[in-house]
């Protein structure tokens, strides 16, 4: 006895094995995202006043990113529907852009990422804070490209959203050099640097693995595998579908995380 | 393999027709199968030699409580070597690290795997007339990180420091604060264990609803198949928030977030140089989001088998049988929304533990449903008293008393007194040892003859029973007490600093020496359990090849899928597709020729 159901869907069900299988891992992933996002409620509600960062990301390189998938997850779209109509050309042309637009995400996120690592705050040990891009270091000095803010509590971030934006803006920073024995206390932006870089390095590097892992897939299918058109285009088309299933959850998350990250 | 009835052909050619299906060598053959039955037989051996250690563990600590800080006989030395323990005591960090991975290993290396993987694998295929699972690589691939997530654990008892020692709950801050590297690897382990779970959730579930025979309807479902869609269910979807989880905790560990401690979190009286701002009570919020629906996953295979037994040894169908499914769905629903009574005592608020006081109630409902269908089940039958059925008519009162002794814990008032005691301890175990596993022990000598085509031995298997019966309650039932007297759990020395406590003048509490002797009395029940699984072991292994033969495919006149394929089931399982025409337990159907009617069968 074979397998049934492989290929062609049960009656009664309306769905192939494969289909109902990647159904099921999505609502085990909703879970997962789910128990992420809840967290980030937790932590934000948990937080005193004025701690949590608001607008501290790049809204505009946010939303470029927004796009870039939303235009991945259109062609995607498109080429299993072109590949039923049978056209395999203009399928591989419209995946082609899927697996462009994902490199795109990925490399935009690194570029995210890189900024904040090289974003360092300095408290020194009477009590300033140092906030701005490391210029360099080394075992006399620091150098940073930004300046002093007002650390005292709930000013804090309104001071750095306006250097924010004044980056943005194209302003420039002095370079400020802070002496290594009046340092009290060094540290990026990275995940450690509150719970708000910590959530949001969580659900976005997560979210990142998704995008390289469907990215993977649906290339996979699009190059190595794809003599499986010829052999048995039905079930080449039902790995399509399923891919592209896949694929269309990892958007929809990203569209929860911008507004969630970059705007709330 | 051409023969249409499923009889007559079996014995001679089960062995050839897996071989020819199956080419390749040994490795493909029994390593890297994808055959359900040889991955269920995988999960099996080794769910059962995780059973085995995780109770070699609890044996030394029942040492350590029995005689605090007297070197421990026969494995003394090994302590010595492996955990550079000095004179072969089991010091308390010793303790906490082997009381961590009990826990860990019995529910997550042995239990579920055992009751899920190896049951689930073998019988549910076999149950709905179904050739494979519906992705038999998966399927393999979900062993392997089975496999690879208790490699992990059990090199974790061997890195410097050694495994962890947090608890198998894994509480932070505390879990962050112990300076060894055994968390983080418990928490890699914890996440290869998740995904092995996934997988094989999404696996049963898709077989379930698409690969029935023909005419197998859902109402038409052995009971044992819908406890396993149920337990899918709740493996799918609860285990991904703790998933999350482990990453944070991971971070917290080997990032420096600070996603579960606090602002000015102090580890050792120092300042910990974190940023604070995490919360304590989210872990555990995430950790029995997954770990109520746990119970369930841990209970329901073991109900589905006992269901099994009973109706083929009672030789009546189940009573209630609409009744058992509906319940085995509510339990599913509600048990998401019940995890918050493990955490009563947090300080999250009476509103909230007024609510999950109620919907633990609640639940309660289905469970005794469950319960008293299978008592009423036995009313009127003409009852075989062979080893399975023994054992799944033990399950029935232990898990009754399991059950029972759960509402006091329920209730937000009562559970502030036995909370963190061995109440709790005597609780639990009620459910998983003389419950759950006493199911799982009759499922092995129920299916064994299948699998292997020879019945384990009955006086082996019937004095495996009775003592294990017997020590069991020896075991748990002196802990209500100690629990009930105010004895902690967790406290390696048994409570012994206690009893200085109740010299004070004028002092209430403190135990008495009557309930810190029973320690002796339960770690002597606990060494002669270990005794009574020899003749379980030695009957394993030996029945292989010198067992009783069985005389047909269905030695114990049954009526469901499972016994109407050859012995052992070739790759592929059936020789033609069933057609099910029946229900699952047409037992003394009046009118019928025998006192059992196959589901593929007519009158």
């Amino acid at each position: 006895m074979d397998i049934p159901y492989t290929v062609q869907p049960r009656r009664d069900t309306g769905l192939y094995n494969a289909k109902l299988g990647i159904w099921l891992f999505l609502a085990s992933e909703v879970m997962l995202f789910g128990a992420l996002f809840s967290s980030y409620i937790l932590l934000r509600v948990g937080a005193d006043p004025g701690e949590w960062p608001q607008r501290l990301l790049n809204v505009p390189i946010g939303t470029v990113n927004t796009l870039v998938l939303i235009t991945s997850s259109v062609t995607v779209v498109l080429g299993w529907a072109a590949l039923k109509q049978k056209n395999f050309a203009k399928y591989r042309k419209l995946q082609t852009i899927t697996v462009l637009c994902a490199l795109t995400f990925v490399g935009i996120k690194s570029y995210e990422y890189a900024d904040k690592f090289k974003h360092y705050q300095v408290i020194t040990k009477d009590g300033k804070v140092y906030d701005g891009h490391l210029v360099k270091q080394d075992n006399e000095v620091v150098v940073l490209e930004g300046g002093l803010i007002d650390a005292s509590k709930g000013k804090a971030h309104g001071v750095m959203v306006a250097q924010r934006e004044a980056e943005l803006h194209g302003g420039h920073h002095p370079e400020v050099e802070i002496k290594r024995s009046e340092i009290q206390k060094i540290g990026n932006y990275g995940p450690g640097h509150n719970t708000y870089m910590s959530i949001y390095f969580t659900l976005t590097g997560l979210h990142a693995l998704h995008v390289i892992g469907g990215a993977l897939v649906i290339a996979y299918i699009l190059w190595p595998g794809a003599g499986m058109y010829k052999t048995d285009p039905e079930r080449y088309i039902n790995r399509v579908e399923v891919s592209g299933l896949f694929w269309h959850f990892v958007d929809l998350v990203w569209i929860f995380l911008f507004p969630v990250l970059y705007l709330l | 393999m051409q023969t249409s009835t499923a009889h007559s052909h079996a014995h001679a050619h089960g062995a050839d027709a897996h071989a020819h299906h199956d080419e390749g060598g040994f490795l493909r053959k029994y390593v890297f199968s994808s055959d359900h039955k040889v991955i269920g037989i995988q999960y099996g051996i080794t769910a059962l030699f995780f059973l085995f250690f995780g109770f070699c563990l609890v044996m030394t600590m029942r040492w350590q409580i029995a005689y605090p800080g007297r070197p421990v006989p026969i494995v003394g030395p090994l302590l010595n070597a492996a955990f550079g323990a000095s004179g072969g005591v089991l010091s308390p960090d010793l303790y906490n690290m082997f009381g961590a991975m009990h826990g860990t290993i019995m529910v997550f290396l042995a239990i579920v795997p055992l009751a899920f993987g190896a049951f689930g694998n073998l019988v549910v295929p076999l149950q709905i007339g179904a050739p494979d699972m519906a992705f038999p690589r998966v399927n393999m691939v979900s062993y392997q990180a089975f496999a690879a997530g208790g490699i992990v654990m059990m090199v974790s008892f061997f890195i410097p420091g050694g495994a962890a020692q947090a608890g198998w709950t894994s509480y932070s801050p505390l879990a962050t604060s112990v300076p060894t590297l055994g968390q983080t690897f418990w928490l890699v382990g914890m996440v290869l264990l998740i995904t092995s779970s996934l997988l094989g959730a999404v696996n049963f579930i898709a077989t379930i609803i698409q690969l029935r025979a023909p005419g197998m309807t859902w109402m038409r479902l052995p009971f044992f198949v819908w406890a396993q869609f149920v337990t899918g269910f709740l493996l799918l979807l609860a285990f991904p928030p703790l998933e999350a989880a482990g990453v944070m905790q991971l971070a917290d560990n080997v990032l420096g977030t600070s996603f579960f401690l606090p602002t000015g979190l102090a580890i050792g009286g120092k300042l910990a140089n974190i940023s604070g701002g995490g919360s304590p009570l989210l872990w555990q919020h995430l950790f029995w989001f997954l770990g109520h629906p746990e119970v369930y996953v841990l209970i329901l295979p073991a109900m589905g088998i006992v269901s099994e037994v009973i109706a083929n040894n009672t030789r009546k169908p189940l009573w209630g049988y609409k009744s058992l499914v509906y319940s085995v769905l509510s339990i599913g629903f509600i048990s998401f929304i019940v995890w918050a009574h493990h955490m009563y005592l947090t300080g999250m608020g009476t509103k909230i533990s007024t609510f999950f006081q109620t919907t633990t109630m609640i639940i309660s409902i289905p469970s005794v449903i469950i319960l008293t269908c299978l008592f009423i089940s036995l009313w009127g039958g003409s009852i075989r008293f062979n080893t399975p059925m023994l054992f799944a008519l033990a399950f029935l009162p232990m898990f009754g008393i399991g059950g029972l002794t759960g509402l006091p814990l329920g209730f937000n008032y009562s559970d502030i007194h036995l909370h963190d005691t061995y109440y709790v301890i005597a609780h639990f175990h009620y459910v998983v040892a003389p419950g759950t596993i006493f199911g799982l022990f009759a499922g092995i000598y129920f299916w064994y003859p299948k699998i292997t085509g020879r019945f384990m031995n009955e006086t082996l298997g019937k004095t495996h029973f009775w003592l294990s019966l017997i020590c069991m309650n020896l075991v748990f039932q002196p802990m209500f007490l100690q629990g009930m007297a105010g004895m902690l759990r967790r406290m390696s020395d048994g409570g012994a600093m206690y009893s200085t406590a109740k010299a004070a003048p004028g002092s209430i509490g403190g135990l008495s020496d009557w309930i810190l002797g029973l320690n002796e009395n339960i770690s002597h029940a606990a060494w002669f359990l270990a005794v009574a699984q020899l003749p379980f072991i030695f009957n394993f292994f030996w029945s292989i090849s010198y067992g009783k033969k069985v005389s047909s495919d269905n030695p114990w006149d049954a009526t469901t899928l499972d016994w109407q394929t050859p012995t052992p089931p070739p790759h592929g399982n059936f020789l033609e597709t069933p057609q099910v025409v029946r229900g699952p337990y047409d037992y003394s159907l009046p009118g019928a020729s025998k006192d059992f009617v196959p589901q593929n069968q007519n009158a």
